[in-house]
């Protein structure tokens, strides 16, 4: 028996505008692009509900009416959420039908989709709890998946998640932690009790997610059929088979044209045409299956890239700048009480920011530029930056509020 | 293969990127074992021991001068107020004249000589290009640095140097533009078909950066940060926007000092504009630079600006990278083709100038990440790769040649 899990990956960041030194000081809405760029919010979150999530929710929708026990689940970031309460009500509805049936799971992260669990601890533990709160809130259900942001996982993030009373966490299938072991069973991260490890099956994710339709790949093109031929060679060498991806995979990366959304509509007939198979949530697969071994993951992985590790949020000076500068201002943003303040703060955390600078690919001008809405990621930064030190701005008036020359303390605290 | 190449200056005798971009491929070119017979006026006075210097093997290079009463074009004094100057009444049309008596002086020695291909650059040798054609029959490739339209920053184009340009661009079997944006123009502005233009890329040698002097560093003592620029003072290369967001910097930052390197036409209007804005102290004219001189402030400098109005190719910014300086540079370059590890900006767009200006000033991480990638990058680009894409093309081009005129397609 070999069961397929579904996890798709639904976040969109809020993206800093153009913000240019200028601003600092008199211009504290650092997320309002409303130019035709991709750092338009709205524009984009439009764009992309358009191509992908009414439709594939769609398919989705008539695959759960038309088969009791097809299965899916997702991870939705806090601030995508958000983004549809303020820009795409009708696609909110159309997710929240999905899991009214009962049969799409809701997984918990981090509200603001962030690194915090690298740098603040607490920070990390107050951003789940936003989570579940938004969670509870839209679909009225109860998470009890964890997924870190972009697959990010290491033993201790398994030690804090059980701490918190998640039964199950999620994590990519690297190479270099599986070895000659398989993702297509569950493990017991080390040193933990309960909580299980549910693995990327990355080869059959990425033939959906990047491969699809790539006309150099020798199985090109991918159907139904071949794919679920595929799933059920897993038969009796694996419990289940997890696919991870980005929900915008349908649509957004792959195009309609493709034929992703025919793909999508007929897999479930041909995967049960292998008696078999089914389709399992995480939370199901935790039920059903034991871990087969424990598993060591001392460093930091994730799904990104073929490293498979942090480099595409942290590998050159900018980005480690970056970063260290936001959650260096915790304590003081956190004492201003400030809700809006907070929430800026929090909302630059958000890991597209620090993958908007990185470098290690720039020179290729592949795939990964597609995801930049920056023309460099110098530029990325220096927007990034710039909002930073409004933010400091905002928290030294709370400071001194005798000072609210409004002219005077941008330029002493700039030349300080 | 054997290239008959005409010119008009060439290092050490130049002060403009055309004589830098002539040695760098006729370089590259022998050291891709093709014969190049470069033909250049007599004053640039290409000597035999320096052959020696520039050339491994000068078997594979061969000068041939001819006597001239003109100076190279281009001195200290900018290109533009100097060519303009000789087009002038007082000189009468004698540059106009010197260069077709430069074509027929081309005539005799493709009569004489023995080769495969004609390689032209900028329209000064235009013409001796196309008479080289008329009695040789042999293809003949046009290499544009510049258009009259990047020169003269559109204002003011003169109708001799069009029509030879134009003229030779329609009788020429190909050419070569030094990048897309050079491209674009002589597509719109000559009316030639794209098939007949390919883009060759300049490039640069590292090995003709070696130790550069570290002169200036008593400037940075107490931590002030250096923007330079570097280039002719003149339309084409946007100094005036590089003084106005010079202005934008300073109200933020006091602690930055703007060096001008270079002299011409617009030098004096931009010291009285640097006055009228009040940031004299913190903007310093050094003069035309050259050599080890111009790597010092390039090394010294914590970025370099290149505002060019209009750019075919730019190969200041190269330098400047191998040198030290991260760039930042417009997007009406050519340079910005081959560059992505550069900040990027419209000329016009002074704010967003100063905006990056201050980000690479503030943030030594940006400083870092911006020149080690960019160090990199440079490293392939390189006149090799140029000379490779030009042997490939003027084979592509003795192959055309090879078939009936009738049914020749270009």
């Amino acid at each position: 028996m070999a069961s397929i899990c579904f996890y798709f990956q639904v976040h969109q960041p809020f993206r800093v505008k153009d913000y240019r030194v200028f601003d600092v000081g008199r211009d504290s809405e650092y997320f309002n692009d409303d130019s035709d760029r991709s750092i338009n919010n709205k524009k984009i979150l439009h764009k992309v509900a358009g191509k992908c999530y009414l439709p594939a929710n769609a398919v989705l929708l008539e695959l759960l009416n038309k088969y009791p026990e097809f299965k899916i689940s997702f991870s939705f970031s806090g601030v995508f959420l958000e983004q549809l309460e303020m820009f795409s009500p009708e696609t909110l509805e159309s997710f929240q039908k999905l899991v009214a049936t009962g049969r799409a799971e809701v997984l918990e992260e981090t509200y603001y989709h962030s690194l915090s669990f690298l740098y603040s601890p607490e920070e990390f533990r107050r951003q789940v709890a936003m989570h579940r709160a938004k969670v509870q809130e839209l679909f009225g259900v109860t998470p009890t998946v964890f997924r870190n942001t972009e697959l990010i996982y290491n033993n201790a993030l398994a030690h804090e998640v059980e701490k918190m009373g998640y039964k199950g966490i999620i994590a990519e299938g690297a190479d270099h932690v599986l070895g000659w072991r398989s993702p297509n069973f569950l493990y017991r991260p080390q040193g933990t009790e309960n909580i299980k490890l549910l693995l990327k099956n990355y080869r059959l994710s990425d033939d959906i997610a990047f491969r699809f339709s790539s006309k150099d790949w020798a199985d090109f093109p991918l159907t139904a059929p071949k794919f679920a031929q595929w799933a059920s060679q897993v038969n009796g060498n694996g419990q289940v088979i997890n696919l991870f991806m980005d929900y915008e995979t349908f649509g957004e990366h792959q195009w309609e044209d493709t034929g992703i959304f025919n793909f999508l509509r007929h897999l479930p007939e041909e995967i049960y045409k292998h008696p078999d198979n089914d389709f399992i949530t995480p939370s199901e697969a935790i039920e059903r299956y034991e871990p087969i071994a424990e598993l060591d993951v001392h460093n930091y992985m994730s799904w990104a890239d073929v490293e498979r590790d942090l480099s595409a949020w942290l590998s050159n000076a900018m980005q480690h700048d970056a970063i260290q500068s936001v959650y260096s201002m915790e304590d003081d943003v956190l004492a201003t009480d400030d809700v809006r303040l907070i929430d800026d703060w929090r909302r630059l955390q958000t890991s597209d920011h620090f993958y908007y600078m990185c470098t290690k690919w720039f020179n290729d001008g592949d795939v990964h530029k597609y995801f930049n809405p920056y023309n460099t990621p110098y530029e990325a930064f220096i927007a990034y930056m710039n909002a930073l030190q409004d933010m400091k701005l905002r928290i030294h008036n709370y400071r001194a509020p005798e000072n609210t020359s409004p002219k005077e303390i941008p330029v002493r605290h700039l030349s300080a | 293969m054997r290239v008959l190449m005409f010119g008009w200056e060439f290092p050490p005798h130049n002060s403009g990127g055309l004589g830098t971009a002539c040695f760098g491929l006729t370089r590259a070119l022998a050291n891709r074992q093709i014969d190049v017979l470069f033909v250049l006026p007599k004053k640039v006075g290409v000597s035999a021991s320096f052959m020696n210097i520039l050339f491994a093997d000068t078997r594979k290079v061969k000068f041939h001068e001819i006597e001239s009463n003109l100076k190279p074009y281009v001195t200290s004094d900018g290109y533009v107020r100097e060519r303009d100057k000789m087009i002038s009444d007082i000189y009468g049309n004698t540059l106009l004249q010197e260069v077709r008596r430069y074509a027929l002086r081309a005539r005799e020695i493709a009569k004489k000589e023995h080769f495969d291909v004609i390689h032209a650059h900028d329209w000064l040798s235009f013409l001796a290009g196309v008479e080289a054609k008329k009695v040789s029959g042999k293809p003949l490739v046009l290499h544009v640095h510049a258009t009259e339209f990047d020169r003269t920053g559109g204002q003011g184009v003169n109708q001799d140097v069009y029509d030879i340009e134009k003229m030779a661009m329609e009788y020429a079997d190909g050419i070569i533009a030094v990048s897309n944006f050079t491209k674009e123009k002589i597509i719109k502005h000559y009316g030639i078909s794209p098939g007949k233009i390919e883009v060759v890329h300049n490039g640069i040698d590292e090995c003709d950066y070696a130790d550069i002097p570290d002169r200036l560093s008593e400037l940075k003592k107490n931590g002030q940060k250096i923007v330079l620029f570097a280039g002719r003072i003149t339309i084409q290369k946007g100094p005036e926007y590089f003084i106005r967001a010079a202005k934008r910097v300073l109200e933020h930052n006091p602690n930055v000092l703007f060096l001008v390197a270079g002299s011409g036409d617009m030098e004096r209007q931009m010291m009285l504009e640097a006055a009228h804005l009040g940031i004299s102290s913190n903007v310093m004219f050094v003069g035309f630079l050259r050599g080890d001189d111009l790597s010092a402030v390039y090394r010294a400098a914590d970025l370099f600006v290149m505002p060019s109005v209009s750019e075919p190719f730019g190969i200041t910014p190269l330098e400047s990278i191998i040198a030290g300086a991260p760039v930042l540079i417009s997007k009406q370059s050519g340079v910005a083709e081959v560059l992505t590890h550069a900040l990027k900006t419209d000329f016009w767009d002074t704010d967003d100038m100063a905006n990056k200006i201050l980000g690479v000033v503030s943030h030594r991480s940006l400083w870092q990440t911006l020149w080690s990638n960019s160090r990199e990058e440079v490293k392939k680009v390189t006149w090799d790769a140029s000379s490779k894409k030009c042997i490939d093309y003027y084979a592509k081009l003795i192959c055309d040649c090879g078939v009936p005129p009738e049914v020749r397609v270009i």
